[in-house]
């Protein structure tokens, strides 16, 4: 029988397996962020050094400052000294404050060709999930398991089972990738891929940039699968020739030639199969308090009635939690805040997209970019984007995770509604009381300039 | 890591879907050393108001419940955030056992990584456990047997990997269990680095 793309890559690295099927396996990259302190601390309990320096690389993301705050906590910048301190002691490259590659780690690390098809790479971050989009075998760890592969460039694994998502039809005008996850998470649920690593495929997929591809394997987890991954094609290989930390000259070409064998055979047979049609898709947004609360923004806040039965005993809450009437027109939702941004929607790509929506007004309310790298923050100022957002009252900020998870000083006010185009809407995540509308860029900046969820489709001087 | 055998303790029950990480412990916390402790921080703003008072009907704030040692949560506890922090701020409080019908993956490798017994159950078998004491049931928890024993004397077992199972009653550290396979690991790495050179070099 045939091997899937999952398969091809976790069998090229089990280095031994134990009896009840938990394989020893081993790790081509290990990226550490700002956060990660407490597994250094284990790994000096433990009276270990970093087995493989070479293979694991730094970034300062989570509490780096986007902007001067006078009122910065200098705990957060003890965050980002003591991972440039680890990373020195313990011989590892690492992108701090004021490095011209800094970013989000799973921004930059695609960028700098740090990710490469068929490696397995490991990062003590859920989000880890992203760089499946280059056809990666990638997914977030814990503390102690980070702790395990510095220590021993390995990592005990049960195996994750498969399953393949197929997207038929096409996606329409100012529909992207973060509209396709927020509908696949709602289809299958927020558990729907628990224990699941899932490979996505498809016509649209083919047609879609790898930046594209990077929003959509990133939110994987947020359906509670282990890992998302799209097998690399002439996309992957023409976006990562000439990347700094991808193979060069000839050794690229070897490179790529093994690289094509890494797809699903036709014969392999994946656990789960599920299709999406992507025609049917609206541009999306949630509501309540977990990304599977996603609906076209054309809806409404669903009714009790209109509620799961097993979801009913926390419907009340979320709905009281969230500031929501029963009914109402998602579009009517007035909003405080907005942020573009994060791991999920940070990138050039995503900028422009923005950028063509802020072109057409003035922001009503206090509105937030920040680039995902330096890389894109150079890209972007190039193309003036900075400019537009500036002219349309955004704010235009440095890189890192900001007001995604809110661990650096950036967050939403108590009670405030925020248009994010992050990737969690948890109760609290983007600040203590903060209610979070995820979307993607081109949505946010449309309720940027209208100060409500907007149909980016119905504004003005927009070409559908 | 410290071992797991056998713990007797107080059910709390939390039956909703999809407690996050966030909820187990925001994000602002995770900067404390692991030795400062977490067991205050747990469930932090679902316990606390703003103004630090205890928020009325959260579960762990009934007084009855305060002592409790064995979570019984709703299907996918601890999806999104990586954070170990969530384990170590249950660990700290006191809680040593956690049953739901599923869970977050990472939520789950984490648990038992730090002598957190995690278990998967289904609803119906975890009510079959509860009818009898209620809300404020008495379970024993035996791992060597795998089995989970009410006061009534009903018993269920439940499934966990031989080798997880060993690593909790021993309470041994993974990474020196690991380093008894250096050679095998070297053996495998550099075959595979010579297959895959450009995972070395650019």
């Amino acid at each position: 029988m045939g091997r899937t793309l999952f398969d091809k890559i976790w069998e090229s690295h089990v280095i031994t397996e134990r009896d009840d099927g938990t394989a020893l396996l081993f790790i081509d990259r290990h990226l550490v962020h700002d956060a990660t302190a407490q597994a250094f601390d284990q790994l000096k309990a433990e009276g270990k050094k970093v087995r493989r320096p070479d293979l694991t690389f730094g970034m300062a993301d989570h509490y780096i400052a986007t902007h001067h705050d006078p009122e910065r906590d200098p705990v957060h910048d003890d965050m980002v000294t003591t991972l440039a301190e680890n990373a020195r002691d313990q011989n590892i490259m690492s992108f701090g404050a004021g490095d011209e590659r800094q970013g989000i780690v799973h921004v930059a690390g695609p960028e700098l060709g740090l990710t490469l098809p068929g490696t397995l790479l490991v990062c003590g971050d859920s989000h880890t999930s992203t760089h499946g989009a280059l056809g990666a075998l990638a997914f977030g760890i814990g503390t102690s398991e980070v702790a395990h592969v510095l220590a021993t460039q390995t990592l005990w694994q049960k195996r994750p089972r498969s399953m393949h998502i197929r997207i038929d039809g096409e996606l329409g005008p100012y529909v992207t990738a973060k509209d396709l996850i927020l509908t696949i998470i709602s289809t299958i649920g927020a558990n729907g891929g628990a224990g699941h690593v899932i490979e996505y495929s498809g016509k649209v997929i083919d047609q879609l940039s790898i930046e594209s591809r990077l929003t959509l394997c990133n939110m994987s987890i947020e359906a509670g699968a282990r890992a998302g991954m799209i097998a690399p094609d002439e996309t992957t290989f023409a976006y990562l020739k000439g990347k700094p930390f991808a193979p060069q000259g000839e050794n690229f070409e070897r490179a790529v030639s093994v690289w094509r064998n890494l797809t699903s055979d036709a014969d392999a047979q994946h656990d789960a199969e599920i299709t999406i049609e992507a025609r049917a898709i609206a541009p999306t947004v949630t509501w309540g308090n977990s990304p599977e609360t996603a609906l076209p923004v054309t809806d409404h806040v669903p009714t009790l009635e209109e509620i799961d039965v097993n979801k009913r005993e926390q419907y009340s809450a979320t709905i009281e939690y969230m500031g929501l009437e029963p009914g109402e027109k998602l579009t009517s939702l007035v909003v405080d805040r907005v942020f573009i941004g994060s791991c999920t929607n940070s990138r050039l790509e995503d900028l422009r997209e923005a950028a063509k929506i802020a072109k057409l007004g003035k922001a009503k309310v206090p509105t937030v970019v920040v680039p995902g790298s330096q890389q894109v923050r150079r890209q972007a100022e190039q193309e003036g984007l900075h400019e537009i957002f500036l002219q349309a009252g955004f704010e235009w900020r440095e890189p890192g995770c900001s007001m995604c998870v809110a661990m650096n000083g950036d967050s939403v006010p108590d009670g405030a509604r925020c248009a994010s185009t992050s990737n969690r809407n948890f109760a609290g995540r983007q600040g203590p009381g903060s209610r979070t509308h995820l979307m993607s860029p081109a949505m946010a900046a449309a309720a940027a300039i209208t100060g409500h969820l907007t149909d980016v489709r119905e504004l003005e001087g927009i070409k559908c | 890591m410290l071992a797991f055998t056998e713990h007797r303790g107080q059910v709390l029950r939390l039956p909703w879907e999809n407690i996050d990480t966030d909820q187990i412990i925001p994000a602002r916390y995770l900067h404390r050393p692991r030795d400062a402790g977490y067991g205050e921080q747990l469930f932090h703003d679902l316990r606390f108001t703003p103004d630090g008072s205890l928020r009325v009907g959260f579960p762990l704030n009934d007084p009855t419940k305060a002592e409790s040692s064995i979570l019984v949560a709703g299907r996918n506890f601890g999806c999104g955030s990586s954070r170990e922090h969530a384990v170590w701020a249950l660990l700290d409080y006191g809680f040593r056992v956690v049953i739901a019908p599923d869970f977050g993956d990472i939520f789950f490798n984490n648990s038992l990584k730090n002598g957190l017994l995690a278990i998967r159950m289904d609803e119906q078998s975890i009510e079959s456990l509860m009818q009898e004491g209620g809300d404020s049931t008495i379970l024993t928890v035996d791992l060597f047997r795998q089995s989970i024993i009410n006061r009534d004397g009903v018993s269920l077992e439940f499934d966990i990997d031989s080798y997880r199972k060993e690593a909790l009653l021993k309470g041994e550290s993974e990474v020196q269990m690991t380093f008894r396979l250096l050679d095998e690991i070297k053996e495998f790495e550099a075959r595979h680095i010579t297959e895959n050179p450009w995972i070395e070099t650019p």
